[in-house]
């Protein structure tokens, strides 16, 4: 178990590894431009990007440009090239916001799926559950900064029930962050309660076929009972393992669109902005710090997997 | 769309689908037989494979349109008018705000902010989202076929690298890495030996989206592989002297067929929406040349004066993805009611 665990952890750090060395050569090999050109401003002197040049190490040859890169990483000494602002400082005042997103949206999502799923399986086959099958197929269909942006028309500029965007601390006012955050937590939880409610239906119903199901019903306890303590719970696993990993991608940034289209000011909207204006630092730090996520939990996962079934061990 | 789930609730359901299976199985009909069969039964799956290809023709059509509105997906009009139950009015209004649904062939579905056809534009647009979802779905399967039945078929270090491979692209969510190489390539266009393909061409997002998907493909494919070729009739293959290529295209590759049917129309319908996706933040078709997705983009930005900008192509894109969602699980239900298809977009 110990040497899984081991080994399980390299592969990992192999990963963020190389995919450091993707992104960063995604916008150094692929021609885009001098970045000195683009920081120096309107018509330069040769003598100025010269110095750009040498000021940021753009004239080191790329390996090295990559190893002074990733040191300033894990030393947060990185600067992004345009605002000259510390990616570090800014990536952290982006996580409240994303955690906030991340957090509400995945109560909500979880909840809401569990609820439908359960309804549609014990209701398989019948009206209500095709129409709610539908209804999650239209949740999944839809793009998420559309659908976020109808919100925002109809019910913020329009109706004027929910504020257009922006955030609150929760710190400053628990309320008046809630009321702010509805709008984007909706809108981030309708793909998931789509997905995450179908994958739940066909685990209800395949779990009901088990044997324990049918020795549960043959010992006399209650539907109810089967339902919750039999079913349910066995069925919620793989739903759970799903919420871990999609979790993990929201608090890393994977939310761009929700954020961008209610103007979160997250991790993920600092994301797009920077790769917009072609800005390596934040781009790399910020990709780091998903990969981080997305790696960790598929490890932990894989782990705890390996804790539950012997045989994933000898893979 | 269950119709007939073999884990049907009540007991009758479930015994009359072992009822008919019995029967399909007497009749000593082939899965692919069974599972059209299938197929054909399930109505709702059909009517939104019906509208699916009503869509594809009506951008097909986008030409024969273009005549009837009499003007072409580029062509501004920022101070045309026109005939509105006998009264003129202006295409885009003295303050910028464009005309919303005529209902008649000049701007049916309104102008946009250049005073350009909506109606004309979404349909030259679906021929730009439709031709990038379609393609970057078959460049998904073709790579995903390749490298899933490579590692699976060959493991030991041949595995290990395209497994590690597929955990590098994995690890990025699909709309980062999709944006940053969008970005990064349509500024420089992208260069591959002799072929030079330049940054507004469509041939970029294509291959991105291709691209991005690869893994949520190649690692199912991978593992069904692994376990085919355990099986006796690979062992069989294998005995009669046949070669890893042979055996390969004869005894892996028609066994693989069913997971890509169910796979393929999910994909399309992701790539659609990823497009879309890139095109908002800036890294998809590059306007003036239409697509959904940067009609859209435009016209969110303008939501609040010209909602129909942002709603026309959204409600299309979603008809459009929708169909292909609905026809795509009734395709699984058909042919692998067990299969774990899940695509993040």
């Amino acid at each position: 178990m110990a040497r899984f665990i081991v080994r399980r952890l390299i592969q990992m750090v192999l990963v963020m590894f190389s995919v450091s060395v993707l992104t960063f050569l995604i916008f150094n090999v692929i021609p885009n431009g001098d970045p000195a050109v683009r920081m120096a401003g309107k018509q330069p002197t040769e003598t100025q990007i010269q110095a750009i040049r040498e000021e940021w190490g753009f004239d080191e040859p790329l390996h090295v440009q990559y190893l002074t890169t990733m040191e300033k990483v894990f030393t947060g000494d990185l600067v992004s090239y345009t605002t000259q602002l510390d990616v570090v400082d800014q990536i952290v005042q982006g996580i409240p916001r994303t955690l906030s997103l991340a957090v509400g949206a995945a109560i909500l999502w979880m909840l809401f799926a569990v609820a439908l799923g359960l309804y549609s399986a014990m209701k398989a086959g019948r009206f209500a559950d095709r129409f709610l099958t539908v209804l999650a197929l239209i949740g999944i269909s839809m793009p998420v900064f559309w659908l976020g942006a109808l919100m925002n028309y109809y019910l913020g500029f329009k109706a004027g029930i929910f504020p257009n965007g922006g955030y609150v601390e929760l710190t400053e006012d628990p309320i008046d962050w809630a009321y702010h955050l509805v709008m984007p937590w909706v809108a981030l939880s309708v793909l998931f309660i789509g997905i995450y409610s179908r994958v739940l239906r066909s685990n209800v119903l395949d779990t009901m076929n088990e044997d324990y199901v049918r020795t549960a019903r043959a010992k006399g306890l209650s539907e109810r009972r089967i339902l919750v303590r039999h079913v349910l719970r066995n069925s919620l696993i793989p739903i759970v393992t799903l919420w871990g990993l999609d979790f993990g991608l929201v608090v890393g940034g994977g939310a761009i669109l929700t954020e961008t289209v209610f103007d979160l000011e997250g991790v993920g909207q600092f994301a797009a902005d920077a790769i917009g204006q072609l800005d390596v630092p934040p781009v790399l730090a910020i990709t780091m710090f998903v990969a981080f996520f997305v790696v960790l939990l598929n490890a932990i996962v894989d782990i705890l997997y390996a804790v539950l079934d012997p045989r994933v061990r000898l893979q | 769309m269950a119709t007939r789930d073999a884990s049907d609730f009540d007991f009758e359901g479930a015994a009359a689908f072992e009822e008919q299976a019995q029967r399909e199985r007497v009749a000593g009909l082939g899965p692919w037989r069974v599972a059209l069969r299938r197929l054909r039964r399930n109505r709702v799956a059909l009517a939104f494979l019906v509208i699916f290809i009503l869509l594809v023709a009506a951008a097909l059509a986008a030409p024969i349109w273009e005549n009837v509105a009499g003007r072409g997906p580029l062509a501004n009009n920022l101070s045309g008018k026109v005939t509105l139950d006998g009264e003129e009015a202006n295409v885009v209004s003295l303050d910028g705000i464009p005309i919303g649904p005529t209902w008649q062939s000049e701007y049916l579905m309104g102008a946009d902010s250049n005073g350009r056809d909506i109606m004309v534009r979404l349909l030259y647009g679906g021929r730009s989202s439709l031709l990038i979802g379609l393609s970057a779905a078959l460049l998904t399967t073709l790579l995903s076929i390749a490298l899933g039945t490579l590692a699976g078929f060959f493991r030991g270090v041949v595995d290990a690298m395209i497994r590690f491979t597929l955990d590098v692209i994995w690890a990025f969510p699909v709309i980062l890495l999709g944006v940053a190489l969008g970005t990064a390539l349509s500024l420089g266009g992208l260069q591959v030996g002799p072929v030079e393909i330049s940054g507004d061409s469509k041939l970029i997002p294509i291959l991105i989206i291709g691209f991005v998907y690869i893994p949520y493909m190649a690692r199912p494919i991978r593992g069904q592989v692994l376990s085919m070729r355990e099986k006796e009739f690979v062992e069989a293959a294998r005995a009669q002297g046949m070669g890893p290529l042979r055996t390969i295209v004869s005894e892996i590759l028609p066994n693989l067929s069913s997971t890509i049917v169910v796979f393929f129309p999910i994909m399309v319908a992701n790539a659609i929406l990823l497009e879309a996706a890139l095109s908002f933040l800036g890294a998809g078709v590059r306007p003036p040349e239409p697509s959904w997705g940067n009609m859209i983009d435009s016209g969110v930005d303008r939501i609040v004066t010209a909602p129909h900008q942002a709603i026309v192509p959204g409600v299309m894109l979603v008809l459009t993805v929708l169909s292909l969602n609905v026809f795509g699980d009734g395709v699984r239900d058909a042919f692998d009611p067990r299969a774990k298809v899940r695509v993040d977009h």
